[in-house]
């Protein structure tokens, strides 16, 4: 095997640009005559605004204009939709209020888009957007979202604040096997809200030409195909082909850089009123925490029923899911069909009812971030399941083990929509079981208590939905767009091959393994392959990255970009060798006759299909092939990580002091990229549990607006993370991959909490703080004193 | 961030006239907490004076029973210095534990206390290591130094010079950090000194302050089971949504047995 082929751990090759201060970000980038954005803020959480006087700021140095919501309206701005209907319970549509780029009369979170303000420096537009002075009603808040329902109406179009009441699952089915359970375990829990916290804010210069009446969009997008679609179909309505939209360097989105935004709305708009001059804006950090879409920030109560060995027999789980103040981009689908459609689990649950309902609050939008409904469905499960096992009081692996989906039931068809292809979990936790040597785990929470700690471990055995998605699945569930992905391999005439996709890199590392993919199916050298994304000008129509998709559905799209290429090749290389087309075989870039010693590299071929002087009759020069890829289903990664954890009980800390993960990603490309795609998950989720937490205080004020508040896991906080695999190939797709981008976001909040209440005897809430640890480990030091 | 006047004399003397010339006028000592400030525009001094080109407050020198440390001196210096190290280790760990690596190479000893920050660490220092304030007017013991939250008895126009720490016979420190910000939550100086136990806590309340109670204790017998039983009330203790009052009064406590733990060696 080649060191740089499939299975080989390469170096990124990025990352050379990236740690030496040469990458290229939107922030990086400065166009002639560039004027600057500044945003005028809502700093209060829901008010009428009743006046907005402009005239100062206009007049201040600088200062070439300041826009408000009726400037907008006034051009027929629409309102940045949501692309992703959910039908409720009676049949009706979600409730979609508007939700302008600049607001029209009413602020709804402390954030919102009040004006905005251009100017020649960035220092001036900021000085005078403190002149603009805004009239604001104040009208009440609604920040708790179990009482959400009964607070001020935040939309006309929304009564009760409710956005729809969703159900999935044979509720008669749930209730009659509840009647017949021998045990019912319950719990109720929080999901926390997250703020994501991408490592470079999001920016955006919106330029158009007066020439060509062209516009071009420099964003921090995760998806610039998808970013014109919105922007030319729903908001600024402008045709397609006049719009091109470059992500360059994108550092870091962990979904919040899906959607799109009033920022790159308001600054590309802004550009065609000032007759063309380049609008840009990058977002202050502080904008980040109030205006990224947020994260999770779910309330549920959980129920399962066994019967007398301990066999599930039905879940039922009821989420109250907070939505913010207007819905982002695809706000709506996370707690409905990325979420209860995973309830199941890796268990072989007969019957499964979910009831979401969805609420408007004085807060930010909250949509996908890092698993987006998949973690929020796992933490239901493992820790409802690790509650049975100590209700029951066996084992909680053995619960698990006696639950599973077995091998020979795959396909799975499972209560709540989703067929599993291929999965075998056994593997997985036995591989788990050993690599923590779980057999002495007595024997080190001994040693732990001796020194005066509690230690607790904790299981998550999590499965993820992920490779989105077959667009006519998708699109029956409610889905605006495919969830396709495409892919251009061209080779040059001499011999290179670039390599255009319509996934999108913000840190995944595909300039590395995309190449690593073509190297070994074209069997061209790695060195020779560049991987070009993130310009509607330069990539065919394609999807972007997110959902842990890159490598599934557009890996898939690559290869079949290069079946292709070969196919075409051969024609050629038939020609070259005087041979029939049907005795062509192709390995290892050499087009061989069968039974004979001829060969032509692909190398030759491409440059006789680009100087085709002895050429085939009838094919078309040119050796540069154009694939789509609509998965057939989704892939379904799982797992099973264990953590373990050590309470001080004087102070409440928790330390990890450790972690295996034994994942199933079926088909690994980059071993080396994987792993680190773990531990950037795990640590993630490791956030959730321990430290992360939105906070809005009663009047709707972001509490954790900034590093000093917001707590992001650091190095300090983790452990040595221990990786397993195991393996069960992909059915469905040419690569036999799966994903693996968010699997450790999901697997590793549930394995966190069930040490701590492991250790604790109790169940807690994350983020499991050291105060609210300290006050449960005090009590039961206490009781145990007694 | 406002326009400003930048100054950045080679003299204290400079600097003096400099901060006495401009009413509005601010100190930059590292500016871990006033470049912040400056640029959300929470803060808009007319000028600044840098001191960072005076090279009489930079460095730490022995001077008899104690370790003088110039007011313009990084955290990382007073952790990797080979003085404090020797002489009073505590003072050592107690900067190599301020905030982050930029923090202890920008940040100043002066900075801070002239901040006092009620979360800061060296105030802890000051106060629990018996240190006195060497300014451009005069010198002030550290119990009349820190005055109330972000309070001192430093008068306008006056800049700190130096701060001498007499060499303890032992020196404990212990913090439970922000989880979040690495400011103390609690932080706990505890000194046995010529003078008796003195034992300092940041963090905890709006400024640093002495606790009595356990420097009786500690004066019977230094052990970190002498502060057995002793409580900490949580009355005017800081409550946030990292701590509250109650859980900061226990942590004063767990605190202060690390520190004297740590002063045993």
């Amino acid at each position: 095997m080649p060191d740089t082929g499939i299975g080989a751990s390469v170096r990124r090759r990025e990352d050379f640009r990236f740690i030496t201060g040469r990458g290229r970000y939107v922030d990086d980038i400065d166009r002639p005559g560039q004027l600057h954005a500044v945003f005028v803020r809502s700093p209060v959480a829901h008010a009428k605004v009743t006046s907005i006087d402009i005239d100062a700021a206009k007049q201040a140095p600088g200062v070439v204009a300041v826009f408000v919501g009726e400037d907008m309206a006034a051009d027929n701005v629409g309102s940045l939709p949501c692309g992703w209907v959910v039908t409720d319970r009676n049949g009706d549509p979600h409730k979609a209020p508007p939700h302008w780029p600049l607001v029209r009369g009413r602020v709804r979170y402390v954030g919102d888009h009040v004006a905005v303000v251009i100017a020649e420096t960035l220092a001036a537009a900021r000085d005078a957007a403190e002149l603009v002075e805004v009239d604001y009603e104040e009208l009440p808040v609604v920040v708790d979202l179990s009482a959400a329902g009964t607070g001020e109406q935040l939309h006309d179009e929304a009564p009760g604040n409710l956005c729809y009441d969703w159900e999935l699952g044979d509720k008669a089915a749930v209730d009659a096997a509840f009647a017949q359970a021998a045990h019912v375990s319950k719990l109720d829990l929080v999901n926390n809200r997250l703020i994501p916290n991408a490592m470079e804010p999001r920016a955006a210069i919106g330029e158009y030409d007066p020439g060509t009446d062209n516009y071009t969009i420099y964003s921090t997008s995760q998806n610039p195909h998808l970013l014109r679609l919105i922007l030319c179909a729903f908001v600024l309505n402008l045709p397609e082909h006049k719009v091109r939209v470059v992500a360059p360097d994108v550092g870091g989105g962990f979904g919040s850089k899906i959607y799109a935004y009033a920022e790159e709305t308001v600054c590309t708009w802004a550009s065609k009123r000032l007759n063309g001059k380049p609008v840009k804006w990058t977002a202050e950090r502080t904008e980040s925490f109030l205006s990224d879409a947020h994260g999770r920030d779910h309330v549920t109560q959980a129920e399962l029923a066994m019967d007398d060995e301990g066999k599930f027999l039905a879940l039922r789980v009821d989420t109250t899911a907070n939505m913010g103040a207007y819905l982002s981009s695809f706000a709506t689908s996370i707690p409905t069909y990325l979420y209860a459609t995973l309830l199941a689990g890796q268990y072989a649950t007969p019957a499964i009812y979910c009831n979401v309902k969805a609420y408007f609050t004085t807060t930010a939008p909250v949509d996908a971030y890092r698993g987006a409904g998949r973690p929020e469905a796992t933490y239901v499960i493992e820790r409802l399941v690790e509650v049975a096992a100590r209700d029951l009081k066996v084992d909680p692996a053995e619960l698990r083990r006696k639950n599973f989906i077995q091998p020979d039931q795959f396909p799975y068809q499972t209560p709540v929509a989703l067929v599993y292809d291929i999965g075998d979990y056994e593997p997985s936790l036995d591989k788990a079981l050993e690599m923590i040597r779980y057999g002495e785990f007595p024997q080190r929470r001994s040693q732990s208590e001796a020194r005066g700690k509690l230690r607790g471990i904790g299981f998550s055995a999590y499965i993820e939905a992920c490779g989105i998605a077959p667009s006519a699945v998708v699109g029956s569930l409610g889905a605006g767009v495919g969830l396709w992905e495409s892919a251009q391999v061209r080779f040059n005439p001499t011999g290179s091959v670039s390599v255009f996709t319509g996934a999108h890199s913000h840190g995944q590392g595909h300039e590395t393994t995309f190449a690593q993919l073509v190297s070994d199916q074209l069997g061209v050298p790695y060195e020779q392959i560049e991987i070009v994304h993130g310009d509607t000008g330069q990539i065919p129509m394609g999807m972007g990255t997110y959902g842990s998709r890159s490598l599934a559905v557009g890996g898939s799209a690559i290869t079949k970009a290069c079946d292709k290429i070969i196919e075409k090749g051969k024609k050629i290389a038939a020609h070259l060798m005087e041979a029939s087309v049907d005795d062509v075989e192709f390995a290892d870039g050499q087009f061989t006759v069968a039974g004979t010693d001829k060969s032509k590299g692909i190398g030759e071929v491409a440059f006789t299909a680009y100087v085709p002087h002895n050429y085939p009759e009838g094919v078309e020069p040119g050796l540069d092939e154009t694939a789509f890829y609509d998965p057939l289903n989704f892939t379904y990664p799982s797992g099973v990580h264990i953590a373990e954890v050590e309470i001080d009980p004087d102070t409440g800390e928790t330390e990890i002091v450790d972690w295996v993960a034994v994942d199933d990603f079926g088909k690994v490309l980059n071993p080396m990229i994987v792993e680190g795609q773990v531990h950037g998950g795990i640590a993630q989720g490791v956030g959730q549990a321990l430290l992360e937490n939105a906070v809005y205080d009663d009047s709707g004020q972001l509490v954790t607006g900034s590093y000093m508040d917001y707590t992001m896991p650091r190095a300090d906080d983790l452990c040595e993370f221990r990786v397993g695999m195991t393996v069960s190939e992909c059915t469905h797709n040419p690569l036999g991959v799966k994903g693996c981008g968010e699997a450790g976001a999901i697997a590793a909040p549930a394995a966190v909490m069930n040490a701590i209440t492991d250790a604790l005897g109790e169940e807690i809430d994350m983020p499991a703080s050291r105060e609210k640890v300290w006050r449960h480990a005090q009590a039961r030091f206490k009781a145990a004193a007694e | 961030m406002y326009a400003f006047n930048y100054h950045r004399p080679d003299s204290v003397e400079a600097a003096a006239q400099a901060l006495a010339a401009n009413e509005e006028a601010k100190l930059l000592a590292g500016g871990m907490t006033l470049l912040p400030t400056m640029k959300q525009r929470l803060a808009m001094p007319s000028d600044l004076v840098d001191l960072s080109g005076i090279a009489d407050l930079k460095g730490v020198r022995a001077e008899g029973d104690s370790v003088v440390v110039g007011a313009m001196t990084r955290h990382a210096l007073v952790e990797s210095d080979a003085t404090v190290q020797s002489k009073i280790p505590a003072l050592a760990k107690l900067a190599g534990g301020i905030g982050d690596p930029q923090v202890r190479n920008c940040g100043t000893i002066g900075g801070s206390i002239a901040n006092a920050d009620p979360a800061a660490d060296y105030p802890a220092a000051v106060l629990g290591l018996g240190a006195t304030v060497k300014t451009s007017k005069r010198e002030i013991a550290a119990d009349d130094f820190f005055t109330a939250l972000f309070e001192t008895a430093l008068e306008p126009g006056e800049l700190i010079v130096s701060v001498h720490f007499p060499v303890p016979e032992a020196a404990g420190y212990a913090k439970f950090d922000n989880p979040a910000s690495r400011y103390a939550v609690v932080g706990v100086m505890v000194a046995k000194t010529g003078g008796g136990v003195r034992v300092a806590v940041t963090g905890a309340g709006p400024s640093v302050f002495r606790h009595g109670e356990m420097e009786q204790a500690l004066n019977g017998s230094f052990a970190p089971e002498a502060l057995d039983g002793i409580a900490t009330p949580a009355d005017n203790l800081n409550s946030d949504i990292h701590a509250s009052a109650e859980y900061r009064a226990h942590l004063v406590g767990v605190m202060a047995k690390r520190a004297v733990a740590a002063a045993l060696g």
